[in-house]
């Protein structure tokens, strides 16, 4: 029973206790603010867990923008009207006992694992020196299984065409309406200017250093966006109007770069998605900064919402 | 044919094409967005053929050979990378899917015609990325090998289904919407839990080492269980089939075609391939009987909600609940006591049989509603008199839909009804059977609901709000005779559904 | 009891408590949140699967890991696109409902307008 363990016991504990009040928070306010605090211990649990990578992907990501998202949302949804239906009572007491059932069923399989414990870990670590990475999950993310990260970024860019076309007709390809809430000369404004160069300087450290340490485009990209959001949501820049060029580019070169270097893998190595010996690094390198700038855009974009201003002539 | 158990999973001849059928949906998608939504709708019609001609390609080539077609991605073999493989039933969906996806581009060109604006124009340009995106995700889930793979493309044809149901921006629409996301996501999060505990105790989730590994215990049941449950939203097997009657009434004609006949056949194929391949023998007999009996309750319950239907699109969207039924009743069926195991014969390729005709004759009926309310201006039952004589082409398209549906020969429906019902006679389980019979005899009613209706003649011509193109017309026709005439592959390939099933699940071959 | 099983149990309640909210909240806000909870219940076990499968070095198991980084990601788009449907119905009907009970409701069939 070392220090360590009562730490955990008591993170697991906080953790609990804010994510309960998620659920059953009176107001939609309490709760999102509930979830941001719940996103950011969550991080501190992955420590725990030694998985730095989803750490970072947790905090700027899981508990940071779509944090973000919710308050925006919560904020909108405050005029509107609520109806008063509350679930019956019966409804709630068998959704309960069957909630109940499976996180049981997720708990003993938690607790009771199997005699040999299966593991890819020596694999991954055999033929990782091969890639020249250093970081085991970049290795796994690009190298390994490098066609779910290509559909992902995909998915990723249809998740924005499906909020773009929220819009109505009139107002396709203007500017999203993100709610700009700086008065001048408010604090709000200071941080903005002087947040993103600290914040785009750890963006693109992070992108940079993926390929030895923890961190890598997810990562680094949701940064850079969390900077560009706040930038724009301190109305010093509007955001950008969907059919600009620029901004579809930008989207797609991540994915496309990576497409591109799969289908090279033809020539050069010897599959799709292969690389040559000696010069996978710096192919992985390429592709992870080209995603880091795809993924910013999507992320920023994604938490702008659709366009609702047509845009200015 | 070798053992499948022992040959190494290696990189096969002609498995060059299954990434080909993965890459170049991407590929669109990616120009799509790049170039502008002027140039989609060309970009999707150079996609229809190319696509058309690979998936023809995959199928002829594992026909011939009756064995799958393998793909390593990245020269990583499983456990530590990723397979693409492509057996007889990847082949024949990818085929249907194909001839559906194209289908419905022709069909829609009318409604979505990009080149008809100066600038891009929202309606369009998101309809066909979202067509070609739920072409590649299909694609990919028929060819991945891997569940973690198959939670990424089902999460892809979720994102590319959602906005096709909101697509006119009502507010009933965008309700309909948000429920199938709400849906959709509870099934894709509850997919990757049993993902989490398979790895947990198997440490791999690729399909074939999966179905080597795999012994029965509890936490592989409870995997196994809490997948089948999430898929089962997705495919809005009765009692979660709320959210779809709305969401593909709603829809834009193309739109309701491409959401009932590809869309859900996605999450049903998932379905297959864990008991089928993943897991097999470990599906109880209760466990096969109870999703016969949920099966048969969809069957029950969506036919007789769509004799009660006043609007079309309503009726038809009902019909596909009742047939996603009938889709599940070949587990009980496939199930073999003496082994206590699924089998890959007749059952199966019966409940294949009856996913292709549903979908063929499904897109077709939506083309059919679709042409309909635009020649009307409204699509009620009781009011279509006279639409025979105005649209006959049209008509006639969903008689043949719904004659598939019901499942008089030479159509597909019949085979697969046959097949099924062949094997109920032959393992004894004469319930199954009654209740395809009754299925049978609902849809006949609420078919011969409509038809009876719009074949009155009416007392003057009517006056038709818009010109119906003769190309939208003839592509639902096409469609419904495909379907009508799949029947026939028994003269041929229906051995197909055969190539690549491990050795041992196989009991004779037809 | 080591981290590993201690934040996989803490997974397994959190995925409980998610998918009792996300089935009985009538408000698709607080649906949202309740996925948004259940989802990473789910990230957790894998985590616990992942920890306790440590070896050659590592503090845990690299695949899982990097397959919850995917599913994050995949999260928040799914997130966002829910948020984007309730703000917009919320534009066109000025209440942010699904009329009739959610998930786990009652039926709404045979009316049709």
């Amino acid at each position: 029973m070392t220090i360590s363990f009562f730490y955990d016991v008591g993170l697991a504990v906080l953790i609990l206790g804010v994510g309960t009040t998620t659920i059953f928070a009176h107001t939609a306010f309490a709760a999102v603010i509930a979830f941001v605090v719940y996103g950011l211990l969550l991080a501190i649990a992955w420590v725990r867990l030694a998985a730095v990578d989803v750490a970072l992907t947790e905090a700027a990501i899981g508990g940071g923008l779509t944090g973000m998202l919710l308050l925006g949302a919560v904020a909108r949804l405050r005029h509107a009207k609520v109806d008063d239906i509350r679930t019956g009572l019966p409804v709630r007491l068998v959704a309960g006992v069957l909630c109940a059932l499976i996180a049981a069923g997720l708990a003993s399989a938690i607790l009771l694992p199997p005699a040999v414990i299966p593991t890819l870990a020596p694999m991954v670590m055999e033929n990782l020196a091969q890639s020249g990475l250093g970081n085991p999950v970049a290795g796994v993310l690009f190298v390994y299984r490098a066609l779910d990260t290509l559909l992902e970024k995909v998915v990723v860019l249809l998740a924005l065409l499906g909020v773009w076309s929220l819009a109505p007709d009139s107002a396709w390809g203007g500017i999203p309406a993100l709610r700009v809430y700086a008065r001048p000369n408010a604090t709000l404004t200071f941080l903005a200017q002087l947040l993103p160069p600290l914040g785009i300087v750890v963006g693109v450290y992070m992108c940079w250093v993926g390929a030895k340490e923890p961190g890598g485009a997810f990562q680094g990209g949701a940064i850079l966006a969390a900077m560009w959001l706040l930038v724009m949501i301190a109305g010093l820049e509007s955001p950008p109007s969907i059919g600009r060029p620029w901004l579809r580019l930008l989207l797609v070169v991540g994915p496309a770069l990576f497409l591109a270097i799969g289908l090279a893998g033809f020539l050069l190595a010897n599959a799709f998605l292969a690389y040559p010996p000696g010069y996978a690094k710096p192919m992985i390198v390429a592709v992870e900064i080209a995603l880091t700038l795809s993924i910013a855009v999507a992320l920023g974009m994604l938490a702008a919402g659709p366009p609702e201003r047509v845009r200015q002539q | 044919m070798p053992d499948a158990t022992v040959l190494p999973d290696a990189t096969t001849a002609g498995g060059v094409l299954l990434v080909l059928a993965i890459v170049l949906p991407v590929t669109s998608v990616l120009l799509s967005l790049a170039l502008g939504g002027r140039q989609v709708e060309r970009i999707a019609c150079v996609l229809m053929p190319c696509g058309l001609g690979v998936a023809f390609i995959i199928f002829a080539d594992v026909w011939r050979s009756g064995e799958r077609l393998t793909y390593i991605v990245g020269d990583w073999t499983p456990p530590l990378g990723i397979a693409l493989r492509a057996d007889g039933l990847s082949a024949a969906m990818m085929v249907t899917i194909a001839i559906v996806v194209c289908a419905v581009g022709a069909f829609a060109h009318a409604d979505f015609n990009t080149r008809a604006a100066a600038v891009e124009t929202r309606a369009p340009f998101v309809f066909w990325v979202m067509l070609i995106a739920i072409w590649g995700a299909m694609n990919m889930i028929f060819l991945g090998g891997d569940l973690f793979t198959l939670y990424v493309a089902l999460e892809l044809l979720t994102f590319a289904a959602v906005p096709l149901v909101c697509l006119d921006g009502r507010a009933e629409t965008l309700q309909a919407a948000l429920r199938y996301l709400l849906f959709a996501l509870l099934g894709s999060i509850l997919y990757l839990v049993g993902t989490a505990l398979l790895y947990g105790s198997y440490g791999t989730l690729d399909i074939v080492l999966l179905s080597r590994r795999i012994h029965l215990e509890p936490a592989t049941l409870a995997a196994a269980t809490l997948m089948t449950v999430g898929l089962f939203a997705k495919t809005a097997l009765f009692p979660l089939h709320l959210w779809l009657p709305p969401a593909h009434a709603g829809a834009p004609a193309a739109a309701s075609a491409v959401l009932s006949a590809v869309v859900v056949k996605g999450s049903f194929f998932l379905v297959v391939r864990l008991w089928f391949d993943a897991m097999p023998g470990t599906l109880g007999s209760a466990g096969a009987q109870l999703i016969g009996a949920l099966g048969a309750a969809a069957i029950v319950f969506g036919s007789v909600v769509a004799l009660r239907q006043q609007r079309l699109k309503l009726l038809i969207a009902y019909s596909t609940v009742a047939q996603i039924g009938y889709l599940f009743l070949m587990f009980p069926l496939a199930f073999d006591t003496v082994s206590a195991q699924l089998q890959s014969a007749g059952a199966l390729t019966g409940g294949m049989l009856q996913a292709i005709s549903h979908a063929t004759a499904k897109a077709a009926m939506f083309m059919a509603a679709g042409l309909i309310y635009a020649a009307l201006g409204h699509d009620r039952i009781a009011e279509l008199g006279g639409i025979a004589q105005a649209l006959p082409m049209t008509v006639f398209a969903f008689a043949l839909g719904g004659v598939s549906l019901i499942g008089l020969p030479p159509s597909g429906g019949f085979l697969a009804k046959w097949l099924l019902l062949e094997a109920a006679v032959v393992t004894g389980q004469w319930w199954w059977a009654m209740v395809m019979l009754a299925g049978g005899l609902f849809t006949s009613g609420y078919m011969f609901m409509v038809l009876s209706r719009a074949l009155v003649p009416a007392h003057e011509p009517l006056k038709l709000k818009t010109i119906v193109p003769r190309y939208q017309q003839a592509a639902a026709l096409t469609l419904a005779l495909a379907s009508l005439l799949s029947g026939l592959v028994a003269l041929g390939p229906v051995d197909v559904f055969q190539a690549g099933r491990p050795e041992a699940m196989m009991v004779g071959s037809r | 009891m080591n981290a590993a099983t201690l934040f996989g149990l803490c997974g397994a309640a959190l995925v409980g408590f998610g998918l009792y909210g996300l089935v009985t909240n009538p408000e698709p806000l607080r649906k949202v949140l309740a996925f948004n909870l259940l989802g990473s219940g789910v990230f957790l076990v894998f985590g616990a699967i992942s920890k306790r499968a440590a070896a050659a070095g590592l503090g845990g198991d690299p695949v899982p890991q990097a397959m919850v980084i995917t599913a994050i990601v995949v999260a928040f788009a799914a997130t966002a696109m829910a948020i984007a449907l309730v703000l917009r119905l919320l534009e066109e009907t000025g209440r942010a409902t699904l009329s009739s009970d959610g998930p786990g409701g009652t039926s709404t069939d045979g009316g049709n307008s």
